[in-house]
């Protein structure tokens, strides 16, 4: 019944979501409005989410409380060998277990990893899914595999995939002559830096449930991408678009592993036509840590040239990379853009391996890249003897392409690079690295950051006025825990006058106007100017109708307090509900984001400004006080703002001292497929968290000026870590996780220089 | 520290929990011999071990009374959520190791996806659903909307939890001891909030204590 090639999106972590935040293609000419910036009341400032209630009292509906009618349970038999051919399945046993309502297989000649989907079931509840999982008998026929990177590069490896060798180019880009770069250089210096595979982890897993109406199909969905997931469940199971439904209520986080469609959903969609009845799927911690992705290794090799004025001449990249059976990530974005260099030469591979998938990883790409490049440039820093800082202030650019490029719609790092370093009492870092006394070493050290985040032209939004003064803001986004609805409500409220609780959100249905994922830092620049525009479309409207009620003309009226007045005599004013009862019928206002003028590139900018401290005795890192400064343009809500900033914080200092997927090589097991032996981190690991906003006009991003904060704290955590310990001992971790063992060995390393 | 704390029952850390408990996976391997085997035993090296097979409970849950039969392998967590439609307590990891499932049982938190249904016969349950009064949130409650101390909002549930077990509890048996940042991250410990908002959690912790009189 589906067509399998379009079971899953491959989540090709460029397509889905960088392509996407880069906003690329999707320039037009159709400028934003460049008036002065408009006064806001509460946009800007601390706003409490409106569905707080629903979470704190745990009536909002997760996916797994959803219950209907009849819903049976599906389950996905796995192949446990990493790779293989599926020589037969026999179904029979299954399907004869009472309780077992349909068993599918699905269809595949080759299992590529351990956890590739095989089979499934659906049963009346949990533990009779499961035993008839059990009942299915597969003839597996073991291939040859391969499962480290450094294996899989080998002449004569067994290979992943028939189409494609192991090793593919997916980089090569040229700036000026590298070669004569090093040759102006004072000092010239090569450094290798490794991170480890992380696992999303949302604390939702992942679940679908699918449920037919006739020919019409409605799958309420744990997504980032209702729209997505729409369009791919059509296109995998033959039927118009149209006649797709996907709803997603409220969702546990998904940090990118739930961007695309799922072949769970289209598994559900399958069990539930073949059944008749409502069919959920969840996937299980183990499910979650084997095949819906994680973020692709890096093992990233720097060259670079310096004078010694701090001038940067050279610098080149080797990168491998591994994605399992999917590709690894680019990781060389924030190296071609964001500081200034004439010669610059990159190279990424991706090797293939037959393990589980990667997918898209909050901020993919930049995270690894901005470990490597930014660890390297504090190393470079020291072989001249200059403040680091100095060194990226030296370097610093207001065009894009290392200078090279257009100009940047708007650029705040200058200012965090100030504001950070103030507040982290820069001036008390080490003049040399490594520099105290004692086993207890303290240090300061920095990063940069840089991402897309300027958001999806095309974005709509409606807002909707009903003849009672009530007041929707409908919108075909989704709220992953960033707060969106609030968002959407403050925009809305602030443009009319109104409070954020007045107004009723609907959003999370494909049915409601077109928003793109929640990823990629777009979401808040995509939706919130919809929403203002289509707010200021029903203020108008609802000025002109004051206006022939107050005898003044429209533009003398304005929205305040739940009030429509005229500005020049307060007295005349007609209340926001009164004056709605002349609408006599709801009166839809249709708004858009706008696209971008040309010329200009649209990137968000960060820094991170970070204290360690570090047991010499033991290696023990422990992180003590972070500010991140952050140009995100025009913030929405600061209160929902600075959550984002502590949350992509911590998740950075847990990948930089903990997680990582740890794979037996000989068997291809995954060994640590939960949550205690993958360690994250805990409130007992969490350092003192300073966010700053700076604030940054952007007069051509968008009508509000606002950009994304999903990727940037997430980004320049770990080099900032890294750079700090380096500063408190003198000597440098270039892999993640850093954890006591390679801090110990580092050290030894030293001391036997 | 996390020793002296445990020793009072009052705070778990997630290890500690787990050493407890003797982890998830030992659990999960019993379980599936109980349910191969439908009569009343259960074979062993040493000879036939009986096992009996349902049992009636009878919880208090947010104050109602429930008289219930329950399977051996079925856990506190299932029976609120599956039996009693009380979907606020979350299933996230379901073997011990984050802490969305916790519910007060006899005003001490615990992880009801470790605790067997079985055992909870007699005792006096509390959920999230249980907190409020009709609209008057509980202080803890409205503390975490009012610092914003989650994201995604799916650990919520737990981490409220195990701070009104934490703050009511400590709060009868030393009503003069101050709180100070080890006490809230103690409180904590074995929750993980996987958005990392800890930060806020920490400013949400603070403030209910203020309300509670503990600080």
């Amino acid at each position: 019944m589906a067509k399998k090639d379009h079971w899953e999106n491959t989540q090709d972590p460029h397509l889905l979501y960088t392509e996407a935040a880069r906003s690329e293609g999707l320039t037009t000419q159709d400028a934003p409005s460049t008036k002065e910036k408009p006064e806001f009341n509460i946009i800007g400032r601390d706003t409490l989410r409106i569905d707080g209630h629903k979470i704190v009292t745990g009536k909002a509906p997760f996916l797994n409380d959803i219950r209907l009618r009849g819903m049976l349970v599906g389950k996905t038999l796995r192949s446990p060998h990493p790779h293989a051919e599926i020589v037969s399945i026999d179904l029979s046993k299954a399907k004869s277990l009472p309780g077992v309502k349909a068993v599918i297989g699905l269809d595949r000649e080759k299992a590529q990893y351990i956890g590739n989907r095989v089979a499934a079931v659906a049963a009346v509840d949990e533990q009779t899914a499961e035993k008839a999982l059990k009942l299915i008998e597969v003839e597996y026929k073991p291939l040859p595999y391969v499962v480290s990177v450094e294996k899989s590069m080998e002449e004569g490896a067994p290979r992943v995939h028939d189409k494609k060798p192991n090793v593919e180019k997916i980089r090569d880009e040229k700036r000026g002559d590298v070669e004569l770069g090093f040759k102006e250089a004072d000092v010239v210096l090569e450094r290798t830096y490794k991170t480890a595979i992380e696992i999303h982890h949302p604390a939702e897993t992942h679940g679908s449930i699918a449920k037919w109406e006739g020919d019409r199909l409605i799958v309420w969905d744990s997504t980032q991408a209702i729209h997505n997931v729409r369009d791919g469940l059509a296109r995998s199971l033959g039927i118009p678009a149209g006649r797709v439904t996907v709803i997603k209520r409220y969702m546990g986080a998904g940090f990118g592993s739930k961007l695309g469609l799922n072949a769970h959903t289209v598994i559900a969609a399958m069990l539930a036509k073949q059944t008749g009845r409502p069919v959920k799927i969840t996937l299980t911690r183990k499910e979650n840590s084997l095949c819906v992705g994680n973020r692709p290794t890096s093992l990233q090799t720097y060259k670079g040239g310096v004078k010694k004025d701090g001038t940067l001449t050279a610098l080149s990249l080797t990168n491998y990379t591994t994605g399992g059976v999917n590709r690894g990530d680019r990781c060389s974005e924030p190296l071609l853009d964001v500081y200034r260099c004439p010669n610059l030469h990159v190279k990424e591979y991706t090797v293939y391996t037959n393990m589980g998938g990667s997918r898209a990883t909050r901020a993919p790409g930049h995270v690894q890249g901005t470990f490597g490049l930014e660890g390297f440039l504090d190393e470079l820093a020291n072989e001249i003897g200059l403040d680091p800082l100095e060194l990226r202030e030296m370097n610093y650019t207001t065009k894009n392409r290392g200078d090279t490029g257009v100009p940047y719609s708007s650029k705040g790092l200058d200012k965090c690079y100030e504001l950070g370093a103030e507040k982290i009492g820069w001036h008390r870092r080490n003049k040399t690295p490594g520099a105290g006394q004692g086993s207890t070493r303290r240090g300061l050290g920095m990063s940069s950051q840089i991402w897309w985040g300027a958001g999806v032209p095309g974005t709509l939004a409606d807002v909707k006025l009903y003849p009672d003064g009530s007041v929707d803001v409908i919108c075909g986004t989704q709220d992953i825990g960033c707060g969106t609805r609030t968002h959407m409500a403050v925009v809305a409220a602030d443009t009319l006058g109104l409070q954020p609780k007045d107004i009723t959100i609907k959003l999370g249905n494909s049915d409601y106007p077109w928003a793109p994922i929640s990823g990629g830092s777009l979401t808040t620049p995509s939706v919130a100017p919809a929403v203002r525009d289509a707010s200021l479309k029903a203020a108008d409207h609802l000025k002109e109708m004051a206006a022939k009620k107050l005898k003044v003309s429209g533009e003398d009226i304005s929205l305040q307090d739940k009030k429509l007045v005229d500005k020049n005599n307060p007295e005349n004013a007609i209340s926001f509900k009164e004056l709605a009862r002349d609408l006599r019928r709801e009166t839809v206002f249709h708004g858009e984001r706008k696209g971008m003028p040309d010329g200009f590139a649209y990137n968000t900018f960060g820094a991170h400004f970070v204290e360690v401290e570090v047991e010499t005795e033991t290696g023990q890192i422990k992180v003590l006080k972070v500010v991140a400064a952050h140009d995100s343009g025009q913030i929405i809500n600061t209160k929902t703002a600075e959550s984002q900033v502590i949350g992509g914080v911590t998740q950075g200092v847990s990948t930089a001292l903990f997680e990582q997927r740890t794979v037996d090589d000989t068997t291809g097991t995954l060994v640590n497929p939960n949550w205690r032996d993958y360690k994250i981190a805990t409130s007992m690991d969490i350092p003192e968290i300073i966010p700053i906003f700076v604030d940054v006009d952007d007069p051509h991003i968008n009508i509000l000026g606002t950009k994304g904060l999903g990727e940037p704290p997430r980004i320049p955590i770990a080099a900032a870590i890294g750079n700090a310990v380096y500063n408190a001992i003198g000597v440098h971790i270039r892999e993640t996780p850093m954890t006591p063992d390679k801090v110990l060995q580092a050290l030894r390393q030293k001391e036997a220089i | 520290m996390g020793t002296k704390q445990n020793k009072k029952g009052k705070a778990y850390t997630r290890r500690d929990f787990l050493k407890g408990f003797g982890g998830g996976a030992i659990g999960a391997a019993v379980v599936p011999k109980i349910l191969a085997q439908e009569s009343a035993s259960i074979e062993t090296k040493k000879g036939k071990i009986p096992v009996c097979s349902k049992k009636q409970v009878t919880l208090t849950v947010n104050g109602e009374k429930y008289t219930l039969v329950v399977e051996p392998q079925e856990t506190l967590l299932d029976v609120l959520r599956e039996r009693l439609n009380l979907t606020g307590t979350k299933k996230t990891c379901n073997q011990g190791e984050c802490g969305g499932c916790t519910v007060l049982l006899d005003d001490e938190p615990v992880y009801s996806c470790l605790y067997l249904a079985f055992r909870a016969d007699g005792k006096d349950i509390r959920t999230i659903e249980g907190l409020a009064e009709k609209e008057n949130l509980h202080p803890v409650q409205q503390a975490f909307i009012d610092t914003d101390a989650y994201q995604c909002g799916f650990c919520a549930p737990g981490f409220i939890m195990s701070t009104v077990g934490y703050l009511e509890t400590q709060g009868n048996s030393q009503s003069n001891m101050k709180l100070n940042m080890e006490d809230i991250k103690t409180a904590i410990s074995g929750n993980i909030c996987r958005c990392g908002n800890y930060d806020q959690i920490y400013k949400a912790v603070a403030e209910a204590a203020k309300k509670m009189g503990r600080s």
